[in-house]
């Protein structure tokens, strides 16, 4: 045991002062805040082998970002943000155009990694994230179910395995109230063909699409855990890794997690596939996101220099060969495994799923719908009713926040 | 007392009071009457999203906020009156509802959903958090002189624990593969789900604040049933008083100051609920006037806020807060004035 402690000290010292791993020494201190999963783990730990690296990885990052690069030095020189959460950074300004150092230090980057709004460059964009169905393989084989590539087949998929009894529940889903369960709606609802927002930026959610999504999500709800309204994306994998549930659609950089035999029961045993879709001929019902580094504009241009070499690092293809299956990589170097089979799939599809559309009116939206989707869910409401709800809360905060007159 | 010394021992309190207290209330009073925004300017974007091996990039319009000329967005801040009071009450909604005698849809207005649990969950939990601890209190003075103190270390555990450490350690326990859900379902040989609706919800809500707060109420009570008039109460033995007349006439009226006491702190620490949703996870089913102002200030992914009417909310809040005061506080007013003379 105290062999174990020693060899653990000597390997977090290794972490922090011995660059073999580096291609220069830091010596600028440089700060990220980034999400918590898997993938940014293997980023950040490859960017704290330049030393004078400090990673905070804390999910509460979208509430925390805005703020601590608005302030004067920023309080981080590097942020992890994806598609969803750059939108309030773009909109204060606080994050700066990398043309520069791209072309400086960005030799290695693929260009479909590099996020480029309005002509600048403001992001690099490290891998992809989709949701998509994970499935039991040994489940689905063993009652000779075919996998599903529709909402319709999932259910009736849902239905045979409830009767086999192998599982808890057939179904696992990440509606807990809120965010979660706004994500679902999102997912569905351009599966059906529905536009989010008309031109004149008032949603056009109250449609026929939306009583389509509506109530295909609740379709759901005899196969799931009864308190599905609690769950969000760690739950649905640990019920997963516990082998409670038999098919989820699931986020990709939630497959690695499947696979490990240290925290996983059924390693091995989950396949991935598309997202089902939700019609025929549509898209496959899920959004495409990206997440990538941004750098901070209150920061000397020398941080930022050190900031984004540390994150080139970080993000090279030596990290990548050592991580392959933590997430979807962009980054040269990457070899697909099976467990990125599903969100490939998902990504080229024809015709493809929507990004998430990150605008102000999204975020207003997304709060609208996690809000008023849940009475719908327990069945104080109905559908119609629920999305006039969700058109009037929307309309409410949009002229508050000055993008409706 | 001269009136400096007087000053002298009050003047920081007050002062803290004002910086404390009263200036950030009147800035949040002031705030909900107002409504700030960014200036929006709509500018044509070409935005680039990598696909898995190519990436696409769309041109559309955006409502992005005009940066001003030191690189901030530029604010609009307007005097908007009771409007964010409106969208907080819907008030409109609230008059239909009863007009067209559908009582049930004001509770599909957040703001009446979350009054009547609010309510609800005070007014039940009081007398329950008074009984069981004025309970505790007689059991403890009643007890052997050496079991006292770890029977009052036992009973004041579930005092200590933080609120929402407490709260959630009630969700994994009774959560649908908590330990505890997991033992009854075994006994009963049925799924129990006890987050899945929102009356067991309910219910684990009272319990679990009833078992945080009455360890309070008893150190009260247990404090004052060391101060009850000995002579009296052998006198009342050997009128023939039973035990229940003994708590009845004359425990429980001396007593009364500290029941009203504990009452005006519990309506003022319960009408704040919030713990119990965020541990509990019960947006879906029950949610409090606490939760609502805080979901309204919660950042969503693009930053928006909803400053004014948290603020609103907020207001509604103290105000809801202040009428059910009313009744303790002008009994203990009058019960002070009485004892002055």
């Amino acid at each position: 045991m105290l062999k174990k402690l020693a060899l653990a000290g000597v390997v977090s010292l290794m972490g922090t002062t011995v660059w073999s791993a580096c291609a220069f020494e830091n010596t600028t201190e440089v700060k990220s805040l980034s999400a918590g999963f898997e993938a940014w783990k293997a980023v950040t730990d490859a960017m704290a082998e330049c030393g004078n690296v400090q990673a905070e990885l804390d999910q509460e990052f979208r509430t925390k970002q805005p703020a601590a690069f608005e302030a004067n030095p920023a309080l981080y020189q590097i942020g992890g943000v994806s598609n969803g959460t750059i939108t309030p950074l773009l909109n204060a300004g606080t994050i700066r155009p990398l043309d520069d150092l791209v072309a400086k230090y960005g030799q290695n980057l693929a260009p479909n990694q590099l996020i480029k709004i309005d002509g600048k460059i403001m992001a690099v964009a490290m891998m992809v994230n989709t949701q998509h169905l994970m499935y039991r393989e040994d489940i689905l084989s063993d009652l000779g179910i075919a996998v599903p590539t529709t909402w319709d087949e999932v259910y009736a998929a849902a239905e045979k395995i409830k009767e086999a009894g192998v599982v808890e529940y057939p179904l696992g889903a990440t509606m807990k109230s809120g965010w979660n369960l706004a994500q679902e709606f999102v997912n569905m609802y351009p599966g059906f063909g529905g536009q989010l927002f008309n031109d004149d930026n008032t949603t056009a959610v109250n449609s026929e699409a939306g009583i389509k999504a509506l109530e295909t999500m609740k379709a759901a709800l005899p196969f799931t855990d009864p308190e599905v309204l609690n769950s969000d994306s760690t739950t649905v994998q640990q019920q997963f890794q516990q082998g409670k549930i038999a098919m989820a659609n699931l986020w990709a950089s939630r497959g690695g997690a499947m696979d490990d035999a240290a925290e996983s029961k059924v390693a091995g045993k989950v396949k991935m596939a598309a997202a089902p879709i939700a019609m025929d001929g549509g898209a496959p019902a899920t959004t495409l996101w990206w997440d990538g580094i941004v750098i901070a504009t209150n920061i000397s241009d020398e941080d930022a220099d050190a900031a984004f070499r540390v994150a080139m690092e970080g993000m090279d293809e030596e990290m990548v060969t050592a991580n392959n299956e933590a997430a979807i990589w962009l980054i040269p170097g990457y070899v697909p495994g099976p467990l990125a089979k599903g969100a490939i799939d998902t990504a080229t599809a024809n015709p493809a799923p929507p990004a998430y559309p990150s605008t102000t009116q999204m975020g207003l939206l997304h709060t609208a719908l996690g809000n008023e989707i849940p009475a719908f869910l327990t069945g104080d409401r109905d559908a119609a009713a629920t999305l006039t709800a969700i058109e009037e809360a929307y309309t409410t905060s949009a002229k508050e926040a000055g993008v409706l007159k | 007392m001269k009136f400096k010394t007087f000053a002298a021992f009050v003047g920081p309190s007050v002062f803290m009071m004002i910086l404390f207290i009263a200036l950030p209330l009147m800035s949040v009073f002031m705030e909900s009457f107002k409504n700030t925004y960014d200036m929006r300017e709509p500018i044509e974007v070409e935005t680039c999203t990598p696909g898995f091996l190519t990436q696409t990039c769309v041109t559309e319009v955006k409502n992005v906020p005009k940066l001003g000329e030191d690189g901030k967005p530029i604010k609009i801040t307007e005097w908007v009156g009771f409007e964010s009071y409106r969208s907080v009450l819907q008030m409109d909604k609230f008059w239909a509802a009863i007009g067209s005698g559908n009582l049930g849809d004001i509770l599909q207005i957040d703001f009446w959903k979350a009054l009547r649990f609010t309510l609800m969950f005070t007014l039940l939990t009081l007398p329950l958090v008074i009984g069981v601890g004025l309970l505790i209190a007689l059991t403890v003075n009643n007890a052997a002189r050496s079991v006292k103190g770890p029977v009052i270390f036992v009973s004041l555990l579930p005092f200590i624990i933080t609120p929402v450490i407490g709260s959630l350690s009630i969700y994994w326990l009774f959560v649908g593969d908590g330990i505890l859900t997991s033992m009854m379902e075994r006994w009963t040989g049925t799924n129990i789900s006890m987050f899945a609706q929102a009356w067991t919800i309910e219910l684990l809500m009272y319990f679990y604040r009833v078992w945080h707060v009455a360890p309070f109420a008893f150190v009260i009570f247990y404090a004052g049933l060391q101060s009850v008039n000995m002579d009296t109460l052998e006198s009342a033995v050997i009128d023939g008083a039973s035990r229940l007349q003994r708590l009845r006439h004359v425990i429980i009226p001396h007593l009364m100051p500290l029941i009203v006491f504990i009452a005006i702190i519990h309506l003022m620490d319960c009408y704040r609920v919030f713990e119990e949703i965020v541990g509990f996870r019960s947006q879906a089913h029950v949610i409090s006037l606490q939760w609502l102002t805080y979901d309204f200030l919660v950042p969503d992914d693009a930053g928006n806020r909803a400053i004014s009417r948290a603020s609103a909310s907020a207001m509604l809040t103290m105000i809801g807060i202040v009428l059910l005061l009313i009744w303790p506080l002008r009994r203990t007013w009058r019960d002070h004035k009485g004892g002055a003379h």
